[in-house]
C-alpha cells in the first residue's frame, strides 16, 4: 500500500482488491454491538476541509473513531484564493500539531497533491475530492457496492469487477467522482462507458480508458450498473443544456427507463442527489438504487483506506477477520 | 570612455573576427589580427583585450515583451532589478510592458518607467503603453500624449488581457497609425477561457483543470489579422502559443497583411504534460502547450513566420507559486535563460544559424518596436551594442545565481546550453566574464 491515496489512477488492482476485502471486514464490524476497533489509537486524523461537505467528512470522521483514532476536524473554508491562511500554512499547523493523516477536501484540482509531494508535511495524505480532479474513496466505495451487489458479499472477496458494464451517466465534465470510477473500474476489469451531453464531456476524452455515447437508452439495456452523477442546476446558465426539463428528458433516469435496464442492474448516485433532475423519486426510492447502501459502504471502506494507511508493516489481511486479529494484538 | 578589443569571436557565428569598440560605437571591425589601423586615427594601444576564440558575438538581444513590474509589485521586480536580469541575459533593450500598477496608460506613468530604466544603466528601456485605460478594454488610453512624452511609446498593448472588442481594437489599430505606432495584442477570447487554468486537451481533462482552448488564441488572431488588412495597419501578435495560430499568421502573410509574431522560449521548450506535476512553476499564460504546438512554434520561427523571440519575462513572488495551482499566479521569469534555450532548441537543432538568431531576437524586435539604436548591424560607426555568448557551456540553472528578485523559472536543475560572458551597452561592459559589471 502507497503512503498516500491522491489518486485511483495510483491503485493497481491489487491494491484496489486488498481495499474492497479490508473494506468487507470492516464491514462486519459495524454489524456488532460495538463497533468499533482499537487499531488507530493514538493516531491523530485531521479532516481539513476547504469546501463543505457535511456527507464525506462525518463518513471519514465515523471511519476513523471506529477505528479509535483521535479526530480533529479542520474547516479552512476561504483558504489562500483570498488571501487568507494559504494552503502550505495551514500545513505547518497541522504538522506541528503531530497529524498522522490529512484528509484534505478542496476546491482547487491538485491541492492534495501538492499536499503530499511538497515536502511541507510528513503525515499520510488522503484525497477526500479536489477540485474537478479526483475523489478516490468514492470510487472505491462505489466499487465495493457493486462488487456485492453484482458478485457477492462472499463471492466477491479477492475478485475485481473483470467484464462488468458499468455506465456513468451525467456532468462529466467537472466530475471528480468519474474521473475516479474511470480510473479505478477499468483497473479492475470492468467496462465503462460514459453518457452525457457533448458539452458536459471534457476534450481529451478520447485517451481515457472507457467509451463514450451521448444516448442514454442506447446504453441501458447493455448496462450492469448505472451510476447517475449529480448535475448542478447552475450549469444551465453557463449553456452546457438548454433547460433543466430538457436535461430530464434526454439524461434523466426515470421508471421507464430503469424498465430498460436488465433484470440485475443497479442504480447508484453519489448524493446528494437532485430529484426530478437527473433521478426521479420512483427510481430513488426503488429497491435497485443503492445511494443509501453506498453512504454505509463509504464508512467501511473509508475505515479500509485508513487502516491501510496508517496500519504501517501489519498484514492488512489474513486469513483470521481483522476484527478478531486485531482484538487478539491488543 | 576606454577602448575595448574584442579578439578573435565568431560574429553572428561566422569567420573569426577583431571588434574593436571605442566609446560608445564600434570603430572596426576585420577578420582576426588584420585591423588596418593605419589612416583610422586609431589604435589597439590602451585597449582592454577580451580573448573570445570561439565564442559568438551577438548585437546585444532586444526583448520586446518584458514585465518589470515596477511601479506597483517592486516586490516582485523593479526596474532596477530586472534590467540587471536583461543585461545577464545578455540584452541590452527591452520593452516594459503597461499592466502595472498604476497601469502605465498616461504619459506620466511611461516616464516614470522610462526615467527609472535611463538610471538604472544595464539596459535600456523602453515602455509599452497601455491600448485601453486600466487595460479594461473600454476607452483607449491617450496613446499620443504617450508617444510625444520623453518615453516616445510606439507599441501599445493590454498584455495580461486581450483587447477582446472588435470595435476598439479597430480604433486602435487605425488611431496609432498617425504616428507609426503598433498593437501588439494579447490574443485570448475573454469567454473561451473564464476560469482557464491550463491547456485544453488530454491532459486537462485527466487532472480536471479548467482548459484554456487553443481556439480562443485563434480565433482573436484571425479576427485580427482580418482586421488589420481592412484598416490597413499593422498588428504584433504577443507570446503565439498553438499550431493554428502558426497556420493563422503564415496564411495572413501570405495575404500580404503587415502582421508580426512572437514566440517564447518556455512555448519553444515545455509542453502541458509537465503540468501534472500540479507545479504552480510551470502556470504560465498563455498555457504550455502540447509537443504538436512546439514543433510548429519551432519551425515558424526557423521559416519566418514567426519573426522574434520573445521572453515574456513575468516575475511573480515566491508564495504567489508556492501554492495550490488554481490560487498562483501565471507567469515565469525568462531574461536570464531566453538564449539558452534559443540555443537548445533552434541552433542545436539546426533550425537556425546564430545569424538567425540574431535576426530574430535583436534586429527584428528592434525594427518592430521602432528602436533605433539597437538591433543594429555588428559594423563599423554602428552603436557598440553587443553580446558575447561562450555557446560551448553547459550549466544546470540554479536560480539562486539570478539576478531577477523573482525565482520563478520552469528550468531549475535542468541543463540549458551557452552562457553570456560580456554584454556591452553603448560600449560600456554591464556583463564582465559572465558576472554583472
Amino acid at each position: 500500500m502507497k503512503r498516500h491515496l491522491i489518486s485511483a489512477a495510483d491503485l493497481t488492482r491489487d491494491d484496489a482488491v486488498l481495499i474492497l476485502d479490508t473494506a468487507e471486514e470492516m464491514a462486519r464490524v459495524a454489524d456488532r454491538p460495538i463497533k468499533k476497533l482499537p487499531t488507530l489509537r493514538g493516531l491523530t486524523v485531521v479532516n481539513l476541509f476547504f469546501e463543505d461537505s457535511t456527507r464525506t467528512r462525518i463518513s471519514f470522521e465515523a471511519a476513523a473513531k471506529r477505528l479509535s483514532a483521535d479526530v480533529i476536524n479542520f474547516s479552512a473554508k476561504g483558504s489562500s484564493v483570498s488571501k487568507g491562511e494559504s494552503l502550505k500554512d495551514t500545513a505547518l499547523t497541522l504538522e506541528a500539531m503531530g497529524a498522522d493523516a490529512v484528509v484534505i477536501r478542496h476546491h482547487a484540482s491538485g491541492a492534495p497533491y501538492r499536499l503530499a509531494t511538497s515536502g511541507w508535511i510528513d503525515s499520510a495524505v488522503v484525497n477526500a475530492g479536489d477540485g474537478t480532479h479526483e475523489h478516490p474513496t468514492q470510487a472505491l466505495l462505489d466499487a465495493f457496492t457493486m462488487r456485492r451487489r453484482l458478485v457477492g458479499r462472499d463471492a466477491g472477496l479477492g475478485k475485481d469487477l473483470n467484464g462488468r458494464r458499468i455506465t456513468i451517466v451525467g456532468d462529466v465534465l467537472h466530475s471528480r467522482v468519474a474521473r475516479s470510477n474511470v480510473h479505478l473500474l477499468h483497473t479492475l476489469g470492468a467496462e465503462v462507458t460514459l453518457v452525457a451531453p457533448p458539452t458536459l464531456v471534457p476534450i481529451g476524452v478520447e485517451t481515457w480508458p472507457c467509451e463514450v455515447s451521448y444516448s442514454l437508452d442506447d446504453v441501458l439495456p447493455k448496462s450492469d450498473a448505472v451510476m447517475m452523477l449529480r448535475v448542478q442546476r447552475e450549469r444551465m446558465n453557463a449553456a452546457f443544456f438548454p433547460t433543466e426539463r430538457e436535461y430530464s428528458r434526454r439524461y434523466g433516469l426515470d421508471g421507464d427507463r430503469m424498465a430498460k435496464m436488465p433484470e440485475h442492474a443497479i442504480v447508484m448516485h453519489p448524493g446528494p442527489m437532485n430529484r426530478g433532475m437527473e433521478i426521479t423519486a420512483q427510481v430513488a426510492d426503488s429497491d435497485r438504487c443503492t445511494a443509501v447502501e453506498q453512504v454505509a459502504n463509504g464508512v467501511s471502506t473509508r475505515m479500509a483506506v485508513l487502516y491501510l494507511l496508517l496500519g504501517g508493516s501489519e498484514p492488512a489481511v489474513t486469513t483470521t477477520p481483522a476484527a478478531a486479529r486485531t482484538e487478539e494484538s491488543k | 570612455m576606454s577602448k575595448i578589443l574584442i579578439r578573435g569571436a565568431k560574429v553572428l557565428g561566422g569567420e573569426a573576427q577583431d571588434v574593436l569598440i571605442d566609446g560608445e560605437t564600434i570603430a572596426a571591425i576585420a577578420r582576426t589580427g588584420e585591423i588596418d589601423w593605419s589612416g583610422t586615427g586609431l589604435s589597439a594601444e590602451g585597449a582592454t583585450v577580451i580573448e573570445a576564440e570561439g565564442q559568438v558575438l551577438l548585437p546585444g538581444l532586444v526583448d520586446l515583451h518584458t514585465h518589470l513590474r515596477e511601479p506597483g509589485r517592486e516586490d516582485s521586480e523593479t526596474v532596477l532589478t530586472g534590467t540587471r536580469a536583461a543585461a545577464s541575459g545578455g540584452y541590452t533593450a527591452v520593452f516594459a510592458m503597461a499592466n502595472t500598477f498604476p497601469v502605465a496608460d498616461t504619459a506620466g506613468v511611461v516616464e516614470q518607467v522610462w526615467r527609472l530604466g535611463k538610471e538604472s544603466g544595464y539596459c535600456d528601456v523602453q515602455p509599452i503603453g497601455a491600448v485601453t485605460v486600466g487595460l479594461e478594454g473600454k476607452q483607449l488610453s491617450e496613446l499620443g500624449a504617450m508617444h510625444e512624452s520623453a518615453a516616445r511609446v510606439t507599441v501599445f498593448s493590454d498584455d495580461g488581457k486581450c483587447v477582446d472588442d472588435a470595435v476598439i481594437m479597430r480604433r486602435a489599430l487605425e488611431y496609432v497609425k498617425a504616428f507609426g505606432g503598433v498593437v501588439a495584442q494579447h490574443a485570448q477570447e475573454p469567454r473561451l477561457t473564464e476560469g482557464a487554468q491550463m491547456n485544453e486537451g488530454v491532459v486537462s481533462a485527466e487532472l480536471g483543470l479548467g482548459g484554456w482552448p487553443a481556439v480562443a488564441e485563434e480565433s482573436i488572431i484571425a479576427r485580427d489579422v482580418l482586421l488589420a488588412e481592412h484598416v490597413g495597419s499593422r498588428v504584433h501578435i504577443c507570446h503565439l502559443s498553438t499550431a493554428g495560430s502558426v497556420e493563422i499568421v503564415r496564411w495572413a502573410k501570405s495575404r500580404g497583411i503587415d502582421v508580426t509574431a512572437e514566440v517564447t522560449p518556455h512555448h519553444l521548450l515545455l509542453t502541458d504534460e509537465l503540468v501534472r506535476s500540479y507545479n504552480a512553476v510551470y502556470k504560465v499564460n498563455p498555457p504550455l502547450r502540447t509537443e504538436r504546438d512546439v514543433m510548429a512554434l519551432r519551425e515558424a520561427l526557423a521559416d519566418g513566420t514567426i519573426d522574434i523571440v520573445a521572453t515574456d519575462h513575468a516575475p511573480h513572488p515566491h508564495e504567489d507559486k508556492d501554492c495550490e495551482w488554481a490560487a498562483a499566479a501565471m507567469g515565469m521569469v525568462g531574461l536570464e535563460t531566453a538564449l539558452s534555450v534559443v540555443q537548445q532548441t533552434m541552433v542545436e537543432t539546426g533550425l537556425l544559424d546564430w545569424a538567425g538568431v540574431a535576426e530574430r531576437m535583436s534586429f527584428a524586435p528592434a525594427r518592430i518596436g521602432s528602436l533605433d539604436n539597437h538591433g543594429r548591424p555588428v559594423s563599423a560607426g554602428e552603436p557598440a551594442n553587443l553580446t558575447l555568448v561562450d555557446t560551448s557551456y553547459r550549466g544546470v540553472v540554479d536560480p539562486a545565481h539570478f539576478a531577477s528578485r523573482s525565482r520563478n523559472t520552469p528550468y531549475e536543475g535542468r541543463e540549458l546550453p551557452g552562457r553570456v560572458t560580456h554584454t556591452f551597452l553603448r560600449g560600456r561592459a554591464t556583463v564582465v566574464d559572465g558576472k554583472l559589471a
